[in-house]
Protein backbone atom coordinates (compact mmCIF):
# COMPACT_ATOMS: atom_id res chain seq x y z
CA UNK A 1 0.00 0.00 0.00
CA UNK A 2 2.63 2.48 1.09
CA UNK A 3 4.80 1.14 -1.70
CA UNK A 4 2.07 1.88 -4.24
CA UNK A 5 1.75 5.44 -2.98
CA UNK A 6 5.38 6.38 -2.49
CA UNK A 7 7.47 4.28 -4.87
CA UNK A 8 5.16 2.51 -7.34
CA UNK A 9 4.63 5.47 -9.68
CA UNK A 10 8.37 5.84 -10.17
CA UNK A 11 8.86 2.11 -10.82
CA UNK A 12 5.96 1.83 -13.28
CA UNK A 13 6.51 4.94 -15.34
CA UNK A 14 9.74 6.14 -16.88
CA UNK A 15 8.46 9.69 -17.22
CA UNK A 16 8.12 9.89 -13.42
CA UNK A 17 11.71 8.72 -12.95
CA UNK A 18 12.90 11.25 -15.51
CA UNK A 19 10.99 14.04 -13.81
CA UNK A 20 12.55 13.09 -10.48
CA UNK A 21 16.07 12.95 -11.93
CA UNK A 22 15.44 16.33 -13.56
CA UNK A 23 14.34 17.89 -10.28
CA UNK A 24 17.36 16.44 -8.46
CA UNK A 25 19.72 17.92 -11.06
CA UNK A 26 17.96 21.28 -10.89
CA UNK A 27 18.06 21.32 -7.09
CA UNK A 28 21.78 20.53 -7.00
CA UNK A 29 22.55 23.55 -9.16
CA UNK A 30 19.86 25.96 -8.03
CA UNK A 31 20.07 25.29 -4.26
CA UNK A 32 23.49 26.89 -3.69
CA UNK A 33 22.74 29.69 -6.15
CA UNK A 34 19.53 30.50 -4.30
CA UNK A 35 21.27 30.63 -0.91
CA UNK A 36 23.93 32.96 -2.27
CA UNK A 37 21.33 35.17 -3.96
CA UNK A 38 19.50 35.46 -0.65
CA UNK A 39 22.65 36.25 1.31
CA UNK A 40 23.56 38.92 -1.25
CA UNK A 41 20.08 40.43 -0.76
CA UNK A 42 19.27 39.67 -4.39
CA UNK A 43 16.36 37.32 -3.84
CA UNK A 44 14.10 39.10 -6.31
CA UNK A 45 16.92 39.25 -8.83
CA UNK A 46 16.32 35.59 -9.66
CA UNK A 47 12.71 36.35 -10.50
CA UNK A 48 13.68 39.24 -12.72
CA UNK A 49 16.31 37.20 -14.53
CA UNK A 50 13.87 34.35 -15.10
CA UNK A 51 11.60 36.71 -16.99
CA UNK A 52 14.52 38.16 -18.89
CA UNK A 53 15.22 34.71 -20.35
CA UNK A 54 11.85 34.55 -22.07
CA UNK A 55 12.45 36.74 -25.15
CA UNK A 56 15.76 35.02 -25.88
CA UNK A 57 14.24 31.58 -25.64
CA UNK A 58 11.34 32.79 -27.78
CA UNK A 59 13.77 34.05 -30.43
CA UNK A 60 15.47 30.66 -30.43
CA UNK A 61 12.04 29.11 -30.83
CA UNK A 62 11.21 31.39 -33.75
CA UNK A 63 14.45 30.51 -35.52
CA UNK A 64 14.62 26.79 -34.86
CA UNK A 65 11.29 25.67 -33.44
CA UNK A 66 11.32 23.52 -30.31
CA UNK A 67 15.06 23.08 -30.37
CA UNK A 68 16.62 22.66 -26.96
CA UNK A 69 19.97 24.12 -27.93
CA UNK A 70 18.60 27.18 -29.74
CA UNK A 71 16.14 28.05 -26.98
CA UNK A 72 18.69 27.53 -24.21
CA UNK A 73 21.34 29.57 -25.98
CA UNK A 74 18.84 32.34 -26.74
CA UNK A 75 17.66 32.36 -23.14
CA UNK A 76 21.19 32.46 -21.78
CA UNK A 77 22.24 35.33 -24.04
CA UNK A 78 19.10 37.32 -23.26
CA UNK A 79 19.55 36.79 -19.52
CA UNK A 80 23.17 37.91 -19.59
CA UNK A 81 22.36 40.92 -21.79
CA UNK A 82 19.66 42.08 -19.41
CA UNK A 83 21.91 41.57 -16.38
CA UNK A 84 24.72 43.55 -18.00
CA UNK A 85 22.42 46.32 -19.25
CA UNK A 86 20.75 46.66 -15.86
CA UNK A 87 24.17 46.82 -14.20
CA UNK A 88 25.31 49.41 -16.75
CA UNK A 89 22.30 51.64 -16.22
CA UNK A 90 22.67 51.36 -12.47
CA UNK A 91 26.30 52.46 -12.69
CA UNK A 92 25.87 55.28 -15.20
CA UNK A 93 22.55 56.85 -14.15
CA UNK A 94 20.87 57.67 -10.87
CA UNK A 95 18.72 54.51 -11.10
CA UNK A 96 19.47 51.69 -8.64
CA UNK A 97 20.16 48.20 -10.01
CA UNK A 98 16.88 46.74 -8.73
CA UNK A 99 14.92 49.56 -10.34
CA UNK A 100 16.75 49.06 -13.64
CA UNK A 101 16.06 45.33 -13.46
CA UNK A 102 12.41 45.91 -12.65
CA UNK A 103 12.07 47.92 -15.83
CA UNK A 104 13.93 45.37 -17.92
CA UNK A 105 12.25 42.25 -16.70
CA UNK A 106 8.71 43.38 -17.28
CA UNK A 107 9.60 44.58 -20.77
CA UNK A 108 11.31 41.24 -21.40
CA UNK A 109 8.24 39.35 -20.28
CA UNK A 110 6.00 41.34 -22.59
CA UNK A 111 8.44 40.96 -25.47
CA UNK A 112 8.75 37.23 -24.87
CA UNK A 113 5.00 36.65 -24.76
CA UNK A 114 4.64 38.69 -27.95
CA UNK A 115 7.34 36.73 -29.76
CA UNK A 116 5.93 33.35 -28.76
CA UNK A 117 2.43 34.37 -29.79
CA UNK A 118 3.56 35.63 -33.19
CA UNK A 119 5.01 32.31 -34.14
CA UNK A 120 3.26 29.79 -31.94
CA UNK A 121 0.01 28.89 -30.27
CA UNK A 122 -1.33 29.17 -26.76
CA UNK A 123 0.06 25.73 -26.05
CA UNK A 124 3.55 26.99 -26.94
CA UNK A 125 3.10 30.01 -24.71
CA UNK A 126 2.02 27.83 -21.79
CA UNK A 127 5.09 25.69 -22.35
CA UNK A 128 7.33 28.75 -22.13
CA UNK A 129 5.69 30.06 -18.99
CA UNK A 130 5.22 26.77 -17.16
CA UNK A 131 7.47 24.21 -18.86
CA UNK A 132 6.69 20.56 -18.62
CA UNK A 133 8.50 18.52 -16.07
CA UNK A 134 6.68 15.37 -17.22
CA UNK A 135 8.13 15.52 -20.72
CA UNK A 136 11.87 15.65 -20.11
CA UNK A 137 13.79 13.94 -22.90
CA UNK A 138 17.41 12.80 -22.77
CA UNK A 139 18.80 16.05 -24.14
CA UNK A 140 16.99 18.14 -21.54
CA UNK A 141 18.14 15.90 -18.70
CA UNK A 142 21.72 16.01 -19.94
CA UNK A 143 21.57 19.79 -20.17
CA UNK A 144 20.23 20.09 -16.63
CA UNK A 145 22.87 17.69 -15.29
CA UNK A 146 25.66 19.46 -17.19
CA UNK A 147 24.56 22.85 -15.88
CA UNK A 148 24.38 21.51 -12.32
CA UNK A 149 27.90 20.11 -12.66
CA UNK A 150 29.31 23.32 -14.09
CA UNK A 151 27.57 25.35 -11.38
CA UNK A 152 29.04 23.30 -8.57
CA UNK A 153 32.54 23.42 -10.08
CA UNK A 154 32.47 27.15 -10.77
CA UNK A 155 31.10 27.84 -7.31
CA UNK A 156 33.97 25.84 -5.83
CA UNK A 157 36.46 28.00 -7.72
CA UNK A 158 34.95 31.40 -6.86
CA UNK A 159 33.72 30.35 -3.41
CA UNK A 160 35.96 32.44 -1.15
CA UNK A 161 35.59 35.85 -2.84
CA UNK A 162 31.89 35.15 -3.39
CA UNK A 163 31.15 34.44 0.27
CA UNK A 164 33.42 37.24 1.39
CA UNK A 165 31.53 39.67 -0.80
CA UNK A 166 28.27 38.55 0.81
CA UNK A 167 29.60 39.26 4.26
CA UNK A 168 31.90 42.22 3.81
CA UNK A 169 32.17 43.67 0.30
CA UNK A 170 34.26 46.60 1.55
CA UNK A 171 36.91 44.27 2.92
CA UNK A 172 36.99 42.25 -0.29
CA UNK A 173 37.62 45.43 -2.27
CA UNK A 174 40.64 46.30 -0.14
CA UNK A 175 42.32 42.92 -0.46
CA UNK A 176 41.42 41.82 -4.00
CA UNK A 177 40.11 43.00 -7.30
CA UNK A 178 38.21 39.74 -7.86
CA UNK A 179 34.89 41.35 -6.82
CA UNK A 180 33.62 42.43 -10.24
CA UNK A 181 34.58 39.31 -12.26
CA UNK A 182 33.29 37.05 -9.51
CA UNK A 183 30.02 38.95 -9.51
CA UNK A 184 29.72 38.53 -13.27
CA UNK A 185 30.54 34.82 -13.09
CA UNK A 186 27.91 34.43 -10.41
CA UNK A 187 25.29 36.24 -12.51
CA UNK A 188 26.12 33.93 -15.40
CA UNK A 189 25.53 30.95 -13.10
CA UNK A 190 22.16 32.38 -12.07
CA UNK A 191 21.11 32.71 -15.68
CA UNK A 192 22.43 29.24 -16.57
CA UNK A 193 20.48 27.59 -13.79
CA UNK A 194 17.32 29.42 -14.74
CA UNK A 195 17.79 28.24 -18.33
CA UNK A 196 18.12 24.68 -17.04
CA UNK A 197 14.94 25.06 -15.01
CA UNK A 198 13.09 26.76 -17.85
CA UNK A 199 12.58 23.55 -19.84
CA UNK A 200 11.15 21.74 -16.86
CA UNK A 201 9.27 24.43 -14.99
CA UNK A 202 9.01 27.34 -17.40
CA UNK A 203 10.20 30.89 -16.85
CA UNK A 204 7.59 31.67 -14.22
CA UNK A 205 8.30 28.73 -11.93
CA UNK A 206 11.98 27.96 -12.57
CA UNK A 207 12.94 30.48 -9.96
CA UNK A 208 10.82 28.64 -7.37
CA UNK A 209 13.26 25.75 -6.96
CA UNK A 210 16.02 28.32 -6.60
CA UNK A 211 14.59 30.71 -4.01
CA UNK A 212 12.02 28.80 -1.94
CA UNK A 213 14.43 26.16 -0.55
CA UNK A 214 17.00 28.88 0.16
CA UNK A 215 14.67 31.18 2.09
CA UNK A 216 13.22 28.18 3.94
CA UNK A 217 16.70 27.13 5.09
CA UNK A 218 17.26 30.62 6.53
CA UNK A 219 15.03 29.42 9.40
CA UNK A 220 17.01 26.25 10.03
CA UNK A 221 20.71 27.00 9.71
CA UNK A 222 23.13 29.78 10.58
CA UNK A 223 26.17 28.75 8.55
CA UNK A 224 26.23 28.85 4.82
CA UNK A 225 27.30 25.22 4.24
CA UNK A 226 24.33 23.78 6.13
CA UNK A 227 22.05 26.25 4.38
CA UNK A 228 23.21 25.04 0.98
CA UNK A 229 23.01 21.36 1.90
CA UNK A 230 19.55 21.88 3.34
CA UNK A 231 18.37 23.89 0.34
CA UNK A 232 19.38 21.11 -2.04
CA UNK A 233 17.56 18.61 0.17
CA UNK A 234 14.40 20.74 0.35
CA UNK A 235 14.47 21.11 -3.44
CA UNK A 236 14.67 17.36 -3.96
CA UNK A 237 11.98 16.61 -1.37
CA UNK A 238 9.70 19.22 -2.98
CA UNK A 239 10.22 17.56 -6.35
CA UNK A 240 9.50 14.09 -5.02
CA UNK A 241 6.41 15.04 -3.02
CA UNK A 242 5.18 17.38 -5.76
CA UNK A 243 5.39 14.65 -8.39
CA UNK A 244 3.50 12.24 -6.13
CA UNK A 245 0.84 14.90 -5.56
CA UNK A 246 0.56 15.39 -9.30
CA UNK A 247 0.25 11.63 -9.78
CA UNK A 248 -2.28 10.86 -7.04
CA UNK A 249 -4.08 14.17 -6.89
CA UNK A 250 -4.30 14.80 -10.62
CA UNK A 251 -2.59 18.19 -10.36
CA UNK A 252 -0.31 19.88 -12.88
CA UNK A 253 3.18 18.74 -11.96
CA UNK A 254 5.25 21.94 -12.10
CA UNK A 255 2.97 24.03 -9.89
CA UNK A 256 2.57 21.07 -7.49
CA UNK A 257 6.35 20.92 -6.99
CA UNK A 258 6.59 24.64 -6.31
CA UNK A 259 3.58 24.54 -3.96
CA UNK A 260 5.24 21.81 -1.91
CA UNK A 261 8.38 23.95 -1.71
CA UNK A 262 6.15 26.84 -0.65
CA UNK A 263 4.51 24.72 2.05
CA UNK A 264 7.95 23.71 3.35
CA UNK A 265 8.86 27.40 3.45
CA UNK A 266 5.68 28.18 5.40
CA UNK A 267 6.45 25.41 7.89
CA UNK A 268 9.98 26.73 8.25
CA UNK A 269 8.74 30.22 9.05
CA UNK A 270 6.65 28.83 11.87
CA UNK A 271 8.73 25.93 13.16
CA UNK A 272 12.26 26.88 12.10
CA UNK A 273 14.99 26.58 14.73
CA UNK A 274 16.55 29.89 13.75
CA UNK A 275 14.10 32.70 14.34
CA UNK A 276 10.92 30.79 13.57
CA UNK A 277 7.74 31.97 15.27
CA UNK A 278 7.47 28.92 17.52
CA UNK A 279 10.96 29.34 18.87
CA UNK A 280 10.54 33.03 19.46
CA UNK A 281 7.29 32.57 21.33
CA UNK A 282 8.68 29.86 23.58
CA UNK A 283 10.36 31.11 26.72
CA UNK A 284 13.94 30.02 26.83
CA UNK A 285 16.63 29.98 29.44
CA UNK A 286 18.24 33.33 29.49
CA UNK A 287 21.78 32.59 28.54
CA UNK A 288 21.22 30.21 25.66
CA UNK A 289 20.47 31.30 22.10
CA UNK B 1 -35.79 16.47 -39.54
CA UNK B 2 -36.57 20.00 -38.21
CA UNK B 3 -33.37 21.18 -39.81
CA UNK B 4 -34.48 19.71 -43.05
CA UNK B 5 -37.84 21.41 -42.90
CA UNK B 6 -36.34 24.74 -41.93
CA UNK B 7 -34.00 24.51 -44.89
CA UNK B 8 -36.92 23.89 -47.21
CA UNK B 9 -38.90 26.77 -45.79
CA UNK B 10 -35.94 29.07 -46.20
CA UNK B 11 -35.44 27.86 -49.72
CA UNK B 12 -39.08 28.47 -50.54
CA UNK B 13 -38.99 31.89 -48.93
CA UNK B 14 -35.86 32.87 -50.75
CA UNK B 15 -37.06 32.19 -54.27
CA UNK B 16 -39.47 35.16 -54.56
CA UNK B 17 -36.94 37.40 -52.84
CA UNK B 18 -34.45 36.38 -55.49
CA UNK B 19 -36.82 37.55 -58.18
CA UNK B 20 -37.03 40.92 -56.47
CA UNK B 21 -33.29 41.33 -56.29
CA UNK B 22 -32.69 40.19 -59.84
CA UNK B 23 -32.98 43.66 -61.53
CA UNK B 24 -30.43 45.14 -59.16
CA UNK B 25 -27.94 42.46 -60.14
CA UNK B 26 -28.33 43.09 -63.84
CA UNK B 27 -27.62 46.78 -63.36
CA UNK B 28 -24.30 46.09 -61.71
CA UNK B 29 -21.11 45.89 -63.82
CA UNK B 30 -20.35 42.42 -65.32
CA UNK B 31 -17.58 41.60 -62.80
CA UNK B 32 -20.18 41.74 -60.03
CA UNK B 33 -22.46 39.36 -61.90
CA UNK B 34 -20.87 36.35 -60.27
CA UNK B 35 -23.05 34.67 -57.72
CA UNK B 36 -21.91 35.60 -54.19
CA UNK B 37 -21.67 32.48 -52.07
CA UNK B 38 -20.56 32.30 -48.45
CA UNK B 39 -19.60 28.99 -46.87
CA UNK B 40 -19.17 28.75 -43.12
CA UNK B 41 -15.77 27.08 -43.12
CA UNK B 42 -12.89 26.16 -45.39
CA UNK B 43 -13.87 22.56 -46.23
CA UNK B 44 -17.38 23.56 -47.32
CA UNK B 45 -15.97 26.44 -49.31
CA UNK B 46 -13.67 24.08 -51.18
CA UNK B 47 -16.48 21.66 -52.00
CA UNK B 48 -18.70 24.54 -53.09
CA UNK B 49 -15.97 25.99 -55.32
CA UNK B 50 -15.66 22.67 -57.10
CA UNK B 51 -19.35 22.77 -57.97
CA UNK B 52 -19.66 26.49 -58.64
CA UNK B 53 -16.69 26.68 -60.98
CA UNK B 54 -16.23 30.25 -62.18
CA UNK B 55 -19.90 31.19 -62.00
CA UNK B 56 -19.61 32.16 -58.34
CA UNK B 57 -17.37 33.89 -55.82
CA UNK B 58 -17.09 31.54 -52.84
CA UNK B 59 -15.73 32.84 -49.57
CA UNK B 60 -15.29 31.01 -46.27
CA UNK B 61 -16.16 32.70 -42.99
CA UNK B 62 -13.72 30.54 -41.05
CA UNK B 63 -10.69 30.34 -43.29
CA UNK B 64 -7.92 27.73 -43.55
CA UNK B 65 -6.49 26.62 -40.20
CA UNK B 66 -9.36 28.33 -38.36
CA UNK B 67 -11.43 26.60 -35.73
CA UNK B 68 -15.13 26.85 -36.51
CA UNK B 69 -16.04 25.62 -33.01
CA UNK B 70 -14.78 28.70 -31.26
CA UNK B 71 -15.26 31.23 -34.03
CA UNK B 72 -16.63 34.69 -33.34
CA UNK B 73 -17.99 36.53 -36.37
CA UNK B 74 -16.50 39.89 -37.26
CA UNK B 75 -18.40 42.88 -38.74
CA UNK B 76 -16.74 42.06 -42.08
CA UNK B 77 -18.31 38.60 -41.95
CA UNK B 78 -21.72 40.06 -41.28
CA UNK B 79 -21.25 42.24 -44.36
CA UNK B 80 -20.30 39.35 -46.62
CA UNK B 81 -23.18 37.27 -45.26
CA UNK B 82 -25.49 40.21 -45.95
CA UNK B 83 -24.24 40.43 -49.52
CA UNK B 84 -24.39 36.69 -50.22
CA UNK B 85 -26.99 35.07 -52.44
CA UNK B 86 -26.29 31.59 -51.14
CA UNK B 87 -25.03 30.63 -47.70
CA UNK B 88 -23.69 27.10 -47.34
CA UNK B 89 -23.67 25.69 -43.83
CA UNK B 90 -22.72 22.27 -42.53
CA UNK B 91 -25.62 21.86 -40.12
CA UNK B 92 -25.76 19.12 -37.46
CA UNK B 93 -25.06 21.86 -34.94
CA UNK B 94 -21.54 22.52 -36.22
CA UNK B 95 -21.93 26.27 -36.60
CA UNK B 96 -24.10 27.33 -33.69
CA UNK B 97 -23.36 30.95 -34.49
CA UNK B 98 -24.58 31.03 -38.08
CA UNK B 99 -28.32 31.58 -37.58
CA UNK B 100 -27.70 34.62 -35.40
CA UNK B 101 -25.23 35.95 -37.92
CA UNK B 102 -27.69 35.53 -40.78
CA UNK B 103 -30.42 37.24 -38.78
CA UNK B 104 -28.12 40.06 -37.71
CA UNK B 105 -26.87 40.70 -41.23
CA UNK B 106 -30.39 41.03 -42.61
CA UNK B 107 -29.47 38.51 -45.27
CA UNK B 108 -32.09 37.22 -47.65
CA UNK B 109 -29.87 34.53 -49.04
CA UNK B 110 -30.70 30.91 -49.73
CA UNK B 111 -29.34 28.85 -46.88
CA UNK B 112 -28.12 25.44 -47.98
CA UNK B 113 -27.61 22.96 -45.16
CA UNK B 114 -25.05 20.68 -46.77
CA UNK B 115 -25.59 17.77 -44.40
CA UNK B 116 -29.32 17.48 -45.13
CA UNK B 117 -30.04 13.80 -45.63
CA UNK B 118 -26.88 12.58 -43.90
CA UNK B 119 -27.51 9.87 -41.33
CA UNK B 120 -26.53 11.74 -38.15
CA UNK B 121 -24.22 10.02 -35.73
CA UNK B 122 -24.48 10.36 -31.98
CA UNK B 123 -21.26 11.11 -30.16
CA UNK B 124 -19.88 12.08 -26.84
CA UNK B 125 -17.71 15.13 -27.18
CA UNK B 126 -14.60 15.92 -25.17
CA UNK B 127 -16.69 17.50 -22.42
CA UNK B 128 -18.76 14.36 -21.98
CA UNK B 129 -21.93 15.79 -23.55
CA UNK B 130 -23.79 13.44 -25.79
CA UNK B 131 -24.97 15.01 -28.99
CA UNK B 132 -24.98 14.88 -32.75
CA UNK B 133 -21.53 14.52 -34.24
CA UNK B 134 -21.30 17.29 -36.87
CA UNK B 135 -18.08 16.11 -38.57
CA UNK B 136 -19.97 14.25 -41.30
CA UNK B 137 -17.46 15.22 -44.00
CA UNK B 138 -15.02 12.68 -42.58
CA UNK B 139 -16.88 10.10 -44.67
CA UNK B 140 -16.68 10.61 -48.42
CA UNK B 141 -20.12 9.04 -48.88
CA UNK B 142 -21.60 11.89 -46.85
CA UNK B 143 -19.78 14.51 -48.87
CA UNK B 144 -21.49 13.15 -51.96
CA UNK B 145 -24.75 14.12 -50.26
CA UNK B 146 -23.21 17.53 -49.48
CA UNK B 147 -22.44 17.95 -53.18
CA UNK B 148 -26.03 17.25 -54.19
CA UNK B 149 -27.41 19.69 -51.62
CA UNK B 150 -25.00 22.45 -52.58
CA UNK B 151 -25.61 21.89 -56.30
CA UNK B 152 -29.37 22.17 -55.80
CA UNK B 153 -29.00 25.40 -53.82
CA UNK B 154 -26.77 26.91 -56.49
CA UNK B 155 -29.24 25.94 -59.21
CA UNK B 156 -32.09 27.50 -57.25
CA UNK B 157 -30.15 30.72 -56.87
CA UNK B 158 -28.82 30.79 -60.43
CA UNK B 159 -31.07 28.68 -62.71
CA UNK B 160 -29.22 29.79 -65.83
CA UNK B 161 -26.09 28.01 -64.58
CA UNK B 162 -27.84 24.67 -64.14
CA UNK B 163 -25.96 22.95 -66.94
CA UNK B 164 -22.62 24.10 -65.62
CA UNK B 165 -23.39 23.20 -62.00
CA UNK B 166 -24.66 19.76 -62.98
CA UNK B 167 -21.55 19.03 -65.04
CA UNK B 168 -19.20 20.29 -62.31
CA UNK B 169 -20.99 18.31 -59.65
CA UNK B 170 -20.85 15.14 -61.75
CA UNK B 171 -17.13 15.58 -62.35
CA UNK B 172 -16.50 16.21 -58.66
CA UNK B 173 -18.61 13.22 -57.64
CA UNK B 174 -16.46 11.05 -59.88
CA UNK B 175 -13.35 12.34 -58.10
CA UNK B 176 -14.97 11.61 -54.76
CA UNK B 177 -15.76 8.05 -55.86
CA UNK B 178 -12.12 7.54 -56.79
CA UNK B 179 -11.07 9.01 -53.45
CA UNK B 180 -13.44 6.72 -51.55
CA UNK B 181 -12.07 3.68 -53.39
CA UNK B 182 -8.46 4.67 -52.72
CA UNK B 183 -9.12 5.17 -49.03
CA UNK B 184 -10.77 1.79 -48.77
CA UNK B 185 -7.93 0.04 -50.60
CA UNK B 186 -5.17 1.76 -48.65
CA UNK B 187 -6.69 1.05 -45.26
CA UNK B 188 -7.56 -2.54 -46.19
CA UNK B 189 -3.82 -3.27 -46.31
CA UNK B 190 -3.52 -2.59 -42.57
CA UNK B 191 -3.89 -5.79 -40.53
CA UNK B 192 -7.25 -5.70 -38.69
CA UNK B 193 -5.63 -6.02 -35.27
CA UNK B 194 -3.68 -2.82 -35.88
CA UNK B 195 -6.58 -0.65 -37.02
CA UNK B 196 -6.59 1.40 -33.86
CA UNK B 197 -5.10 4.74 -32.85
CA UNK B 198 -5.41 6.85 -29.75
CA UNK B 199 -6.28 10.46 -30.43
CA UNK B 200 -7.77 13.40 -28.65
CA UNK B 201 -9.62 14.44 -31.79
CA UNK B 202 -13.31 13.75 -31.41
CA UNK B 203 -13.92 14.39 -35.09
CA UNK B 204 -13.40 10.97 -36.65
CA UNK B 205 -16.60 9.13 -35.77
CA UNK B 206 -17.88 9.11 -39.36
CA UNK B 207 -14.45 8.08 -40.60
CA UNK B 208 -14.48 5.16 -38.16
CA UNK B 209 -17.94 4.05 -39.31
CA UNK B 210 -17.02 4.33 -42.96
CA UNK B 211 -13.51 2.87 -43.00
CA UNK B 212 -13.15 0.74 -39.88
CA UNK B 213 -10.28 2.51 -38.15
CA UNK B 214 -10.90 2.73 -34.42
CA UNK B 215 -10.22 6.11 -32.85
CA UNK B 216 -9.78 5.66 -29.12
CA UNK B 217 -9.99 8.76 -26.97
CA UNK B 218 -7.65 9.12 -24.02
CA UNK B 219 -9.82 7.99 -21.10
CA UNK B 220 -10.85 10.56 -18.57
CA UNK B 221 -8.14 12.92 -19.65
CA UNK B 222 -8.82 16.49 -20.56
CA UNK B 223 -6.46 17.54 -23.29
CA UNK B 224 -7.27 21.18 -22.87
CA UNK B 225 -5.72 21.72 -19.48
CA UNK B 226 -2.17 21.09 -18.40
CA UNK B 227 -1.63 17.35 -18.08
CA UNK B 228 -0.98 16.04 -14.59
CA UNK B 229 1.26 13.08 -13.88
CA UNK B 230 -1.88 10.99 -13.45
CA UNK B 231 -3.17 11.98 -16.91
CA UNK B 232 0.08 10.94 -18.53
CA UNK B 233 0.18 7.68 -16.55
CA UNK B 234 -3.42 6.90 -17.58
CA UNK B 235 -2.69 7.37 -21.26
CA UNK B 236 0.40 5.19 -21.01
CA UNK B 237 -1.49 2.43 -19.21
CA UNK B 238 -4.32 2.58 -21.73
CA UNK B 239 -1.99 2.39 -24.74
CA UNK B 240 -0.19 -0.58 -23.17
CA UNK B 241 -3.35 -2.46 -22.18
CA UNK B 242 -5.28 -1.94 -25.40
CA UNK B 243 -2.14 -2.54 -27.46
CA UNK B 244 -2.72 0.61 -29.49
CA UNK B 245 -0.08 0.78 -32.22
CA UNK B 246 -0.05 4.54 -32.81
CA UNK B 247 -0.69 7.79 -30.99
CA UNK B 248 -2.12 10.83 -32.76
CA UNK B 249 -2.12 13.22 -29.87
CA UNK B 250 -0.93 16.46 -31.35
CA UNK B 251 -3.38 18.39 -29.20
CA UNK B 252 -2.26 16.93 -25.91
CA UNK B 253 -0.36 19.67 -24.14
CA UNK B 254 2.61 19.42 -26.43
CA UNK B 255 4.78 17.37 -28.67
CA UNK B 256 7.44 16.55 -26.10
CA UNK B 257 4.88 14.89 -23.88
CA UNK B 258 3.62 12.80 -26.78
CA UNK B 259 7.18 11.75 -27.52
CA UNK B 260 7.58 10.57 -23.95
CA UNK B 261 4.35 8.60 -24.13
CA UNK B 262 5.45 6.97 -27.36
CA UNK B 263 8.92 6.19 -26.01
CA UNK B 264 7.43 4.57 -22.94
CA UNK B 265 4.81 2.47 -24.71
CA UNK B 266 6.58 1.62 -27.94
CA UNK B 267 3.69 3.09 -29.93
CA UNK B 268 4.45 5.02 -33.07
CA UNK B 269 3.85 8.76 -33.19
CA UNK B 270 1.47 9.62 -35.98
CA UNK B 271 1.71 12.90 -37.82
CA UNK B 272 -1.04 15.45 -37.58
CA UNK B 273 -4.57 14.61 -38.62
CA UNK B 274 -6.60 17.43 -40.13
CA UNK B 275 -10.15 17.32 -38.90
CA UNK B 276 -12.09 20.58 -39.09
CA UNK B 277 -10.21 22.88 -41.41
CA UNK B 278 -8.12 22.93 -44.54
CA UNK B 279 -4.60 24.28 -44.45
CA UNK B 280 -3.36 27.11 -46.64
CA UNK B 281 -2.04 26.35 -50.10
CA UNK B 282 1.42 25.42 -48.80
CA UNK B 283 0.09 23.01 -46.17
CA UNK B 284 -0.78 19.32 -46.29
CA UNK B 285 -4.46 19.78 -46.99
CA UNK B 286 -5.35 22.74 -49.20
CA UNK B 287 -8.47 20.97 -50.52
CA UNK B 288 -10.96 18.50 -49.11
CA UNK B 289 -9.61 15.66 -51.25
CA UNK B 290 -6.05 16.49 -50.15
CA UNK B 291 -7.23 16.52 -46.55
CA UNK B 292 -8.67 13.02 -46.76
CA UNK B 293 -5.64 11.68 -48.63
CA UNK B 294 -3.32 13.30 -46.09
CA UNK B 295 -5.12 11.73 -43.13
CA UNK B 296 -5.19 8.31 -44.77
CA UNK B 297 -1.48 8.56 -45.57
CA UNK B 298 -0.75 9.45 -41.94
CA UNK B 299 -2.84 6.58 -40.63
CA UNK B 300 -1.42 4.06 -43.07
CA UNK B 301 2.16 5.09 -42.29
CA UNK B 302 1.67 4.87 -38.52
CA UNK B 303 -0.27 1.61 -38.56
CA UNK B 304 1.75 -0.32 -41.14
CA UNK B 305 3.84 -3.08 -39.61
Amino acid sequence: MLYDILIGPFIDYAFMRRALVGVIALSLGAGPIGVLLMLRRMSLMGDAMAHAILPGAALGFMVAGFDLFAMSLGGFVAGVVVAVLAGLIARTTQLKEDAALAAFFIVSLALGVTLVSVRGTNVDLLHFLFGNVLALDNATLLLAAAIATVSVLVLAVIWRPLVLECVDPGFLRTVSRAGAPVHMAFLALVVMNLVAGFQALGTLLAVGLMMLPAVAMRFWARDISSMIGGAVLIGIVSGYVGLLLSFHGNLPAGPAIILVAGALYGMSVILGRVGGYAVRLMPRPHLEG
Amino acid sequence: MPLHRRGLILLAAAVPLMMVSQPAATQAPPRQDKLKVVATFSILADITRNIAGDRADVTALVGPNGDAHVYTPTPMDARSVGAAKVIVTNGLGFEGWISRLIAASGSKAIVAVASNGVEPRQSTDSHGHAGTDPHAWQSVANVKIYVANIRDALVTADPEGKGSYDANAAAYLAKLDALDRDIGETLARIPPARRKVITSHDAFGYFKDAYGIDFVAPLGVSTETEASARDVAKIITQVRQQKIPAVFLENVAEQQLVERIAAETGAKIGGSLQSDALTDAKGDAPTYIDLMRHNVRQLAAALAE
